[in-house]
């Protein structure tokens, strides 16, 4: 949610019965305003919150003038204060894959499993137990990115290329209409395409390049019933799952 | 020298365009460099008028005018830099805005005029009334071509037809347009001042074919179409200008972008008589619509002023508040949503015999969600219902009966008897009673505040058992089936029933001291040993402390019977026979009482505290916290679940309540893994009658032939000698 329109966007989104405190609501205005004018980005999003048992991570997400450059993602326990993460990176994915529960609310807590890793000692091979930490602020990082990945969605003609190469917001945008709301295929995955090589020339004849340059939602698995559109509430708004 | 301030541009670009027949030859003679130009922006339009005058400062002015317009329109890329020809290009933007200056700017102009008469000589002040009698018919002649500007915001208009119209109407003005962009030395040039009044161009214009030339090759190429559509730019500009002279919105220039695109997607988008209403906005109305039902008032509004001198108690709980502090927890809906969920109750109250009733909270399906309310009825309103529903089940029941007892019957007339499969279905475990146990309260669900209330049937053991086994979504429609192993013994009605029992039985909880037990009651012994099943309130309830309560588990106590593995909350012997079961082949029955005996299952009893709930891996199953921690004085206990995702308890003083928004699942660590089918099973049992046998081989049987041919031959060879031995013994 775009820091300015913080408000609309919580109300519009609280059908899942998640929301902030009016506390909370208060903190997040004014500190996101100080982090995009202390970082300087172009526009800074609140991207959620990860319950933990101890405490909750706010995590908030700042954009530069390419939209699509990757973004920097900050994290904080009490929204006022902010402090930024270092970007994911696929080693963290590996390192993050076996650990399992809730995350604690430390970002100093580490997660210990032990691994058979096959250790060298002159000529011998032989496997070890070793028991490895991962810190709990790189299974945030990583959990954050992959969420991303899968379910960061944008409709279409929000954004728009130009020849030079970065990506805008389109300004002249006013919506998507209520017919083209129900339609998968008014919705991107808000990252760089990987899907869009693969398409046709027919089907990439159809495509405004300076509109279509990210993967449609259409293609995702699980298709059909598990993934929908559900039009809330008597404003035509769309809740994806 | 880039950034001037827009007003004075503007309009002294209006005033130079009709100027233009005395500023041309000022303007080709004047090439001095505009650095002393940011000083004139302010004096721009009185000095316009000085033009005439060949003053330094005019020319000064006029040219910092055309460098700016130059340098505004060379950024285009396109053009050759030539301050006649960028002039023409801004005629073409300015060309409604012409008509504005006289317009608008009709005064101002006059004044000018009288400024400028005050402060020249004699000379000037000729020249200037010749001007004045020129601007005139300038500007009668542009309200002419104003009008034939109109035209061409529809498609298919004669836009070359109005150009040449432009060019007849206004031979002297077509003069001052740039007269050969290609040209810089403009034979105009050549006619001193006094000259100009003379306004007659006709007759002394030179080599009127390259100009005009120019103006057919620029024209064309703004009458060039674009690729992806049939539109020119020219058709575009000409809609956008007379778009916006039409709407004359304030600060035109910083909207026209905006306007921009909003007058190239009306002409792809034109708007024809709807004769229909447009179908997509009814869903929206509709939902609308019963909505605005619910607002309405029961009664009308003549009993209005009576009813509110009697405040009825109503079973109705005051949502608002609860929704209140939820919202303080950073839990729950909007308070639109809350307000309609607190109608749409009120609206179930009336309809039904209701002794309490309480918002559950909201399951969240994949096409639509559902809101629950836990209600209890009145005594003696509900049997009436549930008589009915039993006697399907029974009747149901009694044909299956029947029908096997007539299978049974047909079995044993047959020759061959067809084994028997060894497998029996585990007995049924009859459900619990209303108002008991996990049946305790009456839920009713419906999708949206506003559609109307179903009541959900109560929950069987069998369903609870088997909704522990699966995990699945919630569509939204409560016939929808459940298709998933083991198979579900019902549909997504009672499919959603078993887990607000299992959620309610796990997540209901209240403060300690809130409910008490009852006086004793008889004798526990006849429970079973399952423990007080009854509760009340406690009147002298003092709330405890918000920061006790987030302290410590033990201040938390559950108030709603654990559900033991059978799927129940009291145990009940599934071996014991029941008359129902009697009526069946009692052969069956003789055979089941050998089988092992069945524990009885014991769970928790009711008011346990929290802290003595199970670990999820080593982590507490709930989570507390306080709402606010920079103002803990007035801040309320939260209390949220960690088994159930979604299940959230708030108290604060002596008020306390338990919600539940979520997708109806239960956490685990582990993604879910179905359970795999059972192994086959055996179809009968095999022993050595059935068991096949292979069959003798060649050689054996052989063997076998010989060995039997060797014995017939040894015990013939035996009797002939026993007859040889009679026959010795008879011969002798």
């Amino acid at each position: 949610m775009d820091a300015e329109s913080l408000l609309l966007s919580l109300e519009l989104a609280s059908g899942s019965g998640q929301g902030l405190s009016p506390d909370r609501r208060a903190s997040l205005l004014t500190s996101l305003l100080l982090v995009k004018r202390d970082y300087r980005y172009d526009r800074v999003l609140f991207w959620g919150r990860i319950l933990g048992i101890v405490a909750d991570y706010y995590i908030a997400q700042g954009l530069s003038e390419d939209q699509l450059a990757p973004r920097k993602t900050l994290y904080s326990l009490n929204c006022t204060d902010w402090s930024l993460l270092p970007p994911a990176t696929e080693e963290m994915v590996a390192q993050i894959a076996m650990v399992k529960g809730r995350f604690m609310g430390d970002p100093s807590h580490e997660y210990e499993h032990t691994e058979l890793q096959k250790v060298n000692e002159g000529d011998k091979v032989f496997e070890e137990e070793v028991v490895v930490q991962v810190k709990e602020e790189t299974r945030l990082v990583s959990i954050i990115d992959q969420i991303d990945k899968a379910v960061a969605i944008i409709p279409r003609g929000a954004l728009f290329k130009t020849p030079f190469g970065p990506t805008n917001v389109n300004r002249t945008f006013e919506g998507l209409s209520l017919s083209e709301a129900k339609k998968l295929s008014s919705y991107f995955h808000f990252r760089e395409a990987v899907d869009l090589k693969n398409k046709t020339l027919l089907e990439k004849a159809d495509l405004d390049p300076s509109l279509d340059f990210m993967d449609s939602l259409e293609h995702d698995i699980p298709k059909g019933p598990g993934t929908g559109l559900r039009l809330v509430r008597e404003r035509p708004q769309c809740a994806g799952e | 020298m880039g950034d001037s301030p827009p007003n004075p541009e503007a309009p002294s670009q209006q005033q130079s365009s009709s100027r233009r027949s005395s500023q041309v030859s000022e303007r080709q003679r004047s090439r001095e460099p505009s650095q002393s130009q940011a000083a004139f922006p302010d004096e721009g339009q009185q000095v316009l008028l000085g033009q005439q005058r060949g003053s330094r400062g005019s020319r000064l002015s006029q040219d910092f005018r055309a460098s700016q317009i130059n340098l505004r329109w060379s950024q285009g890329g396109n053009l050759p830099e030539d301050e006649n020809l960028p002039m023409y290009q801004a005629e073409e933007g300015g060309m409604g805005g012409m008509e504005y200056q006289p317009m608008s700017a009709g005064f101002p102009m006059e004044f000018q005029t009288q400024t400028y008469l005050d402060e020249s000589g004699t000379q000037a002040g000729e020249q200037a009334t010749s001007l004045m009698q020129q601007l005139q018919r300038l500007q009668q002649g542009q309200g002419g071509f104003f009008q034939q500007l109109e035209s061409p915001a529809y498609p298919g208009a004669n836009v070359l037809g109005q150009f040449s119209m432009y060019q007849r109407d206004d031979p002297q003005f077509m003069q001052n347009i740039e007269h050969g962009p290609y040209l810089r030395d403009d034979p105009a040039l050549q006619f001193s001042p006094s000259e100009l009044g003379f306004m007659n161009f006709g007759t002394e214009m030179p080599e009127p074919e390259p100009r005009e030339l120019a103006v057919q090759n620029a024209k064309a190429y703004l009458l060039q179409t674009s690729i992806n559509c049939d539109l020119s730019l020219y058709e575009h500009l000409v809609n956008l200008l007379t778009k916006i002279l039409n709407q004359r919105p304030e600060d035109p220039l910083s909207i026209l972008e905006t306007l921009n695109r909003t007058t190239q997607w009306e002409w792809f988008h034109p708007k024809m008589d709807t004769l229909r209403d447009d179908p997509e906005m009814q869903p929206t109305y509709e939902i609308a619509e019963k909505q605005k039902a619910l607002f309405s008032r029961s009664g009308g509004g003549e009993g209005e002023q009576e009813m509110e001198e009697e405040v009825v108690e109503t079973a109705v709980p005051n949502i608002m508040e609860t929704a209140f502090y939820f919202e303080q927890a950073g839990v729950g809906l909007s308070s639109v949503e809350s307000f309609r969920i607190f109608l749409a109750l009120k609206q179930l109250v009336e309809q039904q015999p209701i002794h309490t009733c309480r918002f559950w909270g909201k399951i969240l399906g994949l096409k639509r969600s559902y809101l629950v309310a836990e209600v209890e009825f009145r005594e003696g309103e509900e049997e009436a219902e549930e008589e009915e529903v039993e006697e399907l089940m029974e009747a149901g029941e009694v044909v299956e009966a029947h029908g096997e007892e007539e299978g049974e019957e047909d079995e044993e007339k047959a020759v061959d008897v067809v084994p028997k499969p060894t497998w029996k279905p585990p007995p049924v475990i009859p459900k619990e009673e209303s108002r008991t146990g996990a049946n305790k309260y009456l839920y009713f669900v419906c999708n949206e505040p506003g559609r109307p209330w179903t009541r959900l049937p109560h929950v069987t053991p069998a369903q609870i058992v088997h909704a522990r086994k699966i995990k699945k979504f919630f569509t939204g429609h409560l016939d929808a089936p459940v298709i998933s192993y083991p198979p579900f013994p019902g549909n997504e009605a009672n499919y959603l029933r078993a887990q607000i029992a299992r959620i309610s039985a796990a997540t209901h909880i209240s403060p300690l001291g809130f409910y008490q037990f009852g006086e004793e009651e008889g004798d526990e012994e006849e429970e079973g040993g399952a423990g007080r099943d009854s509760f009340e309130e406690n009147p002298d309830f003092e709330g405890i402390p918000v920061l006790e309560m987030v302290d410590s588990m033990a201040n938390w106590v559950h108030h709603m019977q654990h559900i033991l593995p059978q799927g129940r909350c009291t145990w009940v012997n599934p071996l014991q026979k029941s008359e129902e079961e009697e009526e069946l082949g009692e052969e069956e029955e003789k055979a089941d009482e050998g089988m092992e005996e069945v524990e009885q299952e014991v769970g928790p009893p009711l008011l346990t505290p929290l802290s003595e709930d199970a670990e999820i891996m080593h982590l507490s199953p709930w989570t507390t916290r306080l709402s606010c921690s920079l103002c803990p004085q007035y801040s309320v206990a939260v209390v949220r679940s960690n088994l159930w995702p979604g299940a959230y308890t708030y108290a604060s003083g002596k008020k306390f309540e338990n919600i539940y928004i979520g997708w109806g699942h239960k956490y685990s660590p582990d993604n879910f893994n179905p359970a795999l089918p059972a192994p086959i099973q055996q179809e009968y049992p095999s022993g050595p009658e059935i068991t096949e046998m292979s069959d003798p081989t060649v050689e054996e049987e052989q063997a076998l032939k010989a060995a039997q041919e060797q014995a017939l031959a040894a015990a013939e060879e035996e009797e002939e000698d026993e007859e040889e031995d009679e026959d010795e013994d008879l011969e002798d």
